[in-house]
């Protein structure tokens, strides 16, 4: 048994260390089973470099076809049976073929790399970067160790930040204008606005708003989209008036929201909106959904 | 009705279950100073606040509470070496709760501390709350919710000499920042009447003034704001109070505010702001008791005008009257369905107010009455019994203030007031004058004044039409008749000519009274012309030229006219009694031709009119007396007049009257006085006849009963002899007087005589004051001497 057990186990351990590991911040992910673990966060046109040290176990001699070491920027289409499409594909041959008899320590660097996308983990799609070493073998298989991190890409503040303001109703029903204060936020924002009661002749019972984010995934042809609510917030309690106007103030913090992604490789889109939703008294729901825009400023990372 | 209670039972006892519940976890998440935890349960707690199932009165149990745990919680929050958070990142943590209501009550408990650290100016604080707090539109949560805000905020105001105090605007925003929250509050208060289920209107009105306290609250913590001066009242808060006030549209909400205005701010505001607050008034709902609030509001002002002698300066100055005059006439113009009673209780109100305040001004009374019979013209007819009664009040007021009638008098309106009564309350009232007059022995000296009285009392003067004469209790009418006789004394003044006039005013409206009314009224007037002839005659030795026009003899004419007007009734009796009483007045001013006259009157009634033989026994002793004090008479009158009385002495029906009055006649020939005349013979005569007559009545007794008549005539036409005797007519002798006693004792004896206990000892009597006189010895003693018993 012990040869067998032997026999699965691979031949030596992988480490993959970036250079400034100690002082580089980390941010948690989610794997697919649930669990969080920290993961270190670089943002685009950064170096990335480290150290790989390979180890064989119990002083085995590890014969090889040459070590390498890639970085991938990917993108998982859940829906299209998992396939991967990477974007970004950079390599450096770490060793030419040869064999390894001891613990080896192989530096490695990809300056300015081009990592124009944040990482996102969403309903359908998953885009990620990672590091692969990869100690190619003609039998046994080649060994590959991967790594994740992360990528945040900031945005300055917009130039342009228009506020939302519309009027809508159902005609001598209900009218109501509402406004946000802007149609940008960052991740750490506040919405401020104001939800004004020109007429009223339903009896609400309710007002939200809500945070819907829409992820629109592109597979082939087909065009596939996942809605999500990811905040839900009231605003009023109970039946206003005709002149009433009700205060908005929502801090944008506590949710998970992500910057917004407009076609990302052609593969995905992920959108925000602000849904108005008024709840009369028989339960029926009357809303308006407006689209904003998500970024990241500098330094706000969770 | 009954399920309604028990599932609300249940609902509050669920609730405050849940309060519970969540206020253990909270409380252990306190013990291990857990903020994140803390927040959870609290949210979670405040939860049970939104509940739609409770009444007011129930929720305001849920309410307490949840307040005494926010009272905990606060406590955790103000140390922040417990949860190691900021005021201000705590301001926005509790910012991130999902529902309205825990995350706004959150935010008004983290708001107070954050206040209280100063960290932030407390105007900001507190104007971010009450914005934030518009959330809330359910009438019921939103209004316990800001009263939580008014509640944690009283303290922590912006105000003067605060030590929140703020920039130069400082008290403006205190002010403001109660105002809007009152706004708000006074919203949705009134909102409630209009939303929720259509239950009853009584049971919802019932609920909403159960919750009337929190939303007058924020009037009261106005009022208490130190630098809220005059100045600012008048500028700021008053007016927009009232524009609240005015736009809530909601009568319950308006009465109640008006009140609490009214109440709250001090007196000396009112009084500046007097024509703010009061154009308020017209522009409040129809349903709203406007007159309650405005008599209120008097009552206070009127309260502050005599706390101090002071501050009456200051009505003047602002015109406290006629503004409030001018208010209620606005009132009653704008509400045009509003009841009688309504104005007219607003014209009690005021008038009340200006006499505490005014006493002295006489015709803001006559204007207020003015204008109540303003509005008492346009209804047709007043019927509400309700209206009368506030009528009444308007009417005493003036009455019980000035204690006098005489002022009342002057008003020119009053009696214009009194002519909107219904007759049954015309007659009270005019009573109500009456017994004031009484009580106060006030004296109504002119003949003006005396003309408007009686055109105020005309109601128990004369019939009024349509009054129906059937319903007249007899004792009521003879008390209201007694009560104008009464009056009637009470009109004096010093100067004849006026009193001729007061008197000529009085017979003017008497004599429209009736037939019923003038035996009541026509004696009183008939004694005070008597009077007003005896004042003459006092002054008559001063003024004699100028009061030629007031001679005895036109008083007496004027008498003569007032007692004719008695043949109406028909009342021979008392006029007959009236022209005795003339005779005798003419007697005494010593005009014979005048007193003859009233003899003439007074016999012919007795000949035309007094038929009735018990009548005529009275009216022929009544004139025998009086005959007997006239002086004035020359023999050929007198022995007319003598005659004339004896003959109907003689005419009399019955025996015994006819006896007793003719020896009552024997006194018209002997006047005990100095020149009086003493005709011995004919006192003789006349005692002879009435012997003959007493002992014809003897007779006929035994014919028709077979028993002796009365003995006693004998007895008293004995007493007669003995007074005569005395009196020194040479023509009554002791053999006479002997011979009478022999008589009177042969009768007694006889057998067909009843024993008659009254005669016997009236004769013993006698007899003794005869042995009484013989014994007393003296001239009296000899002349009885010869008298033996």
């Amino acid at each position: 048994m012990n040869f067998l057990i032997e026999a699965f186990k691979p031949a030596c351990s992988i480490s993959i260390k970036f250079s400034d590991g100690k002082t580089r911040k980390r941010v948690p992910i989610k794997r697919e089973n649930g669990q969080t673990l920290l993961a270190p966060l670089f943002r685009n046109q950064e170096n990335i470099a480290g150290k790989i040290t390979i180890e064989p176990h119990q002083g085995k001699r590890i014969e090889h076809n040459g070590v390498k070491v890639e970085l991938l920027g990917q993108i998982e289409m859940y829906l299209d049976r998992g396939n991967f499409y990477d974007f970004t594909s950079l390599v450096r041959e770490l060793d030419v073929p040869g064999d390894i008899y001891e613990r080896t320590t192989y530096p490695f660097e990809f300056s300015m790399v081009e990592m124009p996308y944040e990482t996102y983990n969403g309903v359908n799609v998953r885009l990620r970067y990672v590091l692969k070493v990869t100690v190619s073998r003609n039998y046994g298989g080649s060994i590959i160790e991967y790594l994740n991190f992360l990528v945040h890409n900031y945005s300055p503040p917009p130039s342009i930040n228009t506020s939302i303001k519309m009027e809508v109703g159902i005609e001598d029903c209900l009218h109501i204008e509402f406004e946000y204060n802007k149609s940008k936020y960052h991740l750490k924002d506040v919405i401020i606005g104001k939800i004004y009661y020109f007429l009223v002749k339903i009896k609400i019972k309710t007002m939200d708003i809500e945070i819907r984010r829409r992820e629109s995934t592109v597979t082939g042809a087909t065009n596939h989209v996942e809605t999500e609510t990811l905040a839900k917030f009231e605003l009023m309690d109970g039946a206003p008036v005709r002149g009433e106007s009700i205060p908005v103030r929502l801090f944008l913090s506590p949710y998970e929201l992500t910057p917004t992604h407009r076609n990302i490789n052609n593969k995905f889109s992920v959108k925000y909106y602000l849904n108005l939703v008024l709840v009369d008294e028989e339960g029926l729901r009357y809303f308006k959904q407006q689209q904003i825009t998500i970024y990241r400023l500098p330094l706000q990372d969770t | 009705m009954l399920n309604g209670t028990e599932d609300e039972e249940k609902w509050l006892a669920e609730g405050i279950a849940g309060i519970q519940h969540n206020a253990f976890y909270m409380h252990r998440a306190l013990d291990s100073n857990n903020l994140r935890e803390a927040l959870k349960y609290s949210a979670q707690m405040l939860s049970e606040l939104r509940t739609s199932k409770l009444s007011p009165h129930k929720y305001y149990e849920l309410y307490m509470r949840a307040f005494d745990e926010l009272k905990r919680l606060e406590l955790f929050f103000k140390d922040d070496s417990k949860h190691g958070v900021s005021v201000v990142d705590l301001y926005e943590l509790v910012q991130h709760a999902g529902n309205i209501l825990p995350r706004l009550y959150l935010l008004c408990t983290v708001g107070s501390i954050y206040i209280k650290s100063k960290e932030a100016p407390a105007k900001e604080v507190l104007k971010d709350l009450v914005e934030m707090c518009r959330g809330v539109q359910h009438p019921i949560r939103g209004l316990f919710l800001r009263s939580y805000l008014a509640q944690i905020s009283r303290d922590k105001l912006p105000d003067i000499g605060s030590e929140y105090e703020g920039d130069a605007d400082t008290v403006m925003d205190a002010v403001d920042f109660v105002l809007q929250n009152f706004t708000e509050m006074n919203k949705l208060w009134v909102r409630m009447q209009h939303q929720g289920p259509g239950g009853v209107r009584e049971k919802r009105e019932k609920e909403r003034s159960e919750l009337q306290d929190l939303v007058g609250k924020n009037l009261h913590v106005l009022s208490q704001i130190e630098g809220v001066d005059l100045e600012m009242y008048k500028e700021t808060v008053l007016p927009r109070v009232l524009e609240q006030v005015v736009n809530c549209k909601d009568d319950l909400a308006q009465y109640y505010l008006m009140d609490c205005i009214i109440q709250v701010f001090p007196d000396e505001y009112h009084l500046q702001t007097l024509e703010t607050l009061l154009g308020a008034c017209p522009q409040l709902q129809p349903t709203v008791d406007v007159k309650t609030v405005l008599s209120r509001l008097m009552d206070r002002l009127s309260n502050y005008a005599a706390s101090s002698t002071d501050v009456l300066p200051e009505f003047l100055q602002v015109e406290a009257f006629s503004k409030l005059s001018n208010a209620i006439g606005k009132v009653i113009e704008a509400q045009l369905d509003m009841p009688a009673v309504g104005a007219i209780t607003l014209y009690v109100s005021l008038l009340t107010f200006t006499l505490r305040v005014h006493p002295d001004r006489l015709d803001h009374v006559d204007q207020v009455l003015g204008a109540c019979v303003k509005k008492l013209s346009n209804i047709p007819k007043l019927e509400d019994s309700r209206a009368m009664k506030q009528v009444v009040a308007l009417l005493s007021a003036p009455l019980e203030k000035y204690n006098d009638i005489v002022t009342a008098l002057t008003l020119s309106n009053y009696p214009r007031v009194m002519d909107h009564l219904d007759i049954g309350t015309n007659k009270l009232m005019a009573m109500v004058i009456i017994q004031s007059i009484m009580k106060n022995n006030s004296c109504i000296s002119t003949a003006d004044k005396v003309e408007v009285l009686f055109e105020l009392i005309k109601g128990l003067i004369k019939d009024i039409d349509g009054a129906d004469v059937d319903e007249l209790d007899e004792e009521d009418f003879k008390e209201e008749q007694n009560s104008v006789a009464r009056l009637i004394h009470m009109l004096y003044n010093d100067e004849p000519e006026e009193m001729l006039k007061i008197i000529c005013i009085v017979r003017k409206h008497t004599m429209v009274g009736g037939p019923k009314r003038l035996p009541f009224t026509v004696s009183s007037l008939v004694f005070s012309a008597l009077r007003l002839l005896r004042q003459l005659q006092g002054q008559e030795g001063d003024i004699v030229g100028e009061e030629a026009s007031m001679t005895p003899n036109k008083i007496f004419q004027l008498l003569t006219q007032i007692i004719e007007s008695l043949s109406a009734v028909p009342s021979p009796e008392l006029a007959l009694r009236l022209y005795l009483q003339c005779a005798e007045a003419a007697n005494g001013c010593d005009i014979e031709h005048v007193a003859y006259e009233f003899f003439t009157q007074a016999f012919l009634l007795y000949e035309e009119e007094i038929a009735d033989s018990k009548a005529q026994v009275t009216a022929i002793h009544l004139i025998i007396g009086t005959l007997q004090r006239m002086n004035v008479f020359g023999v050929e009158n007198r022995d007319t007049l003598t005659h004339k009385a004896t003959g109907y002495s003689a005419r009399l029906l019955k025996k015994a009257d006819q006896c007793r009055a003719v020896y009552a006649c024997s006194h018209l020939f002997w006047v005990d006085d100095q020149d009086g005349i003493k005709d011995g013979e004919r006192v003789l005569l006349c005692l002879k006849r009435a012997l003959r007559i007493a002992n014809a009545a003897q007779q006929m007794a035994n014919v028709a009963r077979g028993s002796g008549g009365p003995v006693s005539l004998f007895v008293e036409i004995l007493n007669k002899y003995i007074y005569f005797f005395e009196k020194g007519n040479k023509q009554i002798t002791s053999s006479a007087i002997q011979g009478l006693i022999e008589l009177i004792n042969t009768e007694m004896q006889s057998d067909s005589t009843n024993p008659d206990s009254v005669a016997d000892a009236f004769l013993a009597s006698t007899l003794r004051y005869i042995q009484f006189q013989k014994q007393k010895g003296g001239v009296m003693g000899e002349k009885f001497e010869s008298i033996k018993l």
